[in-house]
């Protein structure tokens, strides 16, 4: 079975969990057999863009030591062969240079999404 | 074993925050009635649909006791489900992501909800003709 899954709401309580969810729960999935790609939309389109950092957030005087790296888990999702996408439109609304996309990310625009999803089994729209 | 079709669901809402936990619990609902097997992945905040300890409580603005009020909890909405399933000879499988319970103290859930690991996920989903995701938005 072939999986698309979609992560539509980006940096979703990624300072709580310390990653995305949805991008940590996929690669769970890849390593369990899954054979996935990922589209990454909306906020979501930020993800592999290199050069982010977080200031460890502290709140009552309890620092949050590790923070998300969420950029290290796109990359290291898509080394291993998994495809990342973000849309074209994504990128322009948010004026990301897409030179600063990691190497392995795929542009893709949206009139390209009717084919792109009738290419797999199930699409997975988180 | 049934030869019924069967469909996953998988959730991510903590109960009492949106409406579209109470639509896929219907849908869950509908599904069953239609003679649908069904598995479902709780994940994150939804983990806490099943949770034990969910109490009713009264309802001073609309003038009513606890039980007047009758406030419908999720968890007796799960174990409804899981009776509607077994009357009908149905198959159903509740899977709570077990991290997500750890961070939220949420072990102590209705009879019948399994403890599991993300990658029950999949082997519901390729155990199933279809899958919905109800992700937070």
């Amino acid at each position: 079975m072939k999986m698309l899954t979609i992560v539509s709401s980006g940096y979703r309580a990624t300072i709580e969990e310390q990653d995305d969810t949805i991008v940590w729960l996929t690669h769970c999935l890849r390593n369990a057999g899954a054979d996935t790609d990922m589209l990454l939309l909306g906020a979501a389109a930020n993800y592999p863009v290199s050069g982010q950092s977080i200031i460890p957030v502290c709140i009552g005087g309890r620092e949050q030591r590790h923070s998300p790296e969420i950029h290290s888990q796109v990359a290291a999702f898509a080394s291993n062969g998994s495809k990342v996408m973000v849309l074209s439109n994504d990128l322009e609304d948010r004026s990301i240079d897409r030179r600063r996309l990691l190497q392995q990310v795929v542009v893709v625009d949206s009139s390209d999404l009717p084919e792109l999803l009738s290419a797999y089994d199930q699409v997975w729209h988180w | 074993m049934s030869k019924a079709k069967t469909i996953c669901f998988a959730l991510m809402d903590p109960p009492f925050e949106a409406s579209r936990t109470t639509t896929a619990l219907r849908a869950i609902d509908a599904a069953l009635r239609l003679g649908v097997n069904v598995n479902v992945f709780a994940y994150e905040g939804a983990v806490m649909l099943p949770f034990r300890h969910q109490q009713p409580h009264s309802n001073p603005v609309h003038g009513r006791d606890t039980q007047e009020e009758d406030h419908p909890l999720p968890r007796e909405w799960v174990a409804g489900l899981i009776r509607t399933a077994s009357e009908r000879g149905l198959n159903f499988e509740w899977v709570n992501c077990g991290m997500c319970v750890d961070e939220r103290g949420a072990g102590d859930a209705i009879d019948g909800i399994l403890r599991g690991a993300p990658a029950d996920l999949w082997r519901l989903a390729s155990a199933s003709d279809n899958t919905l995701i109800v992700p937070t938005a």
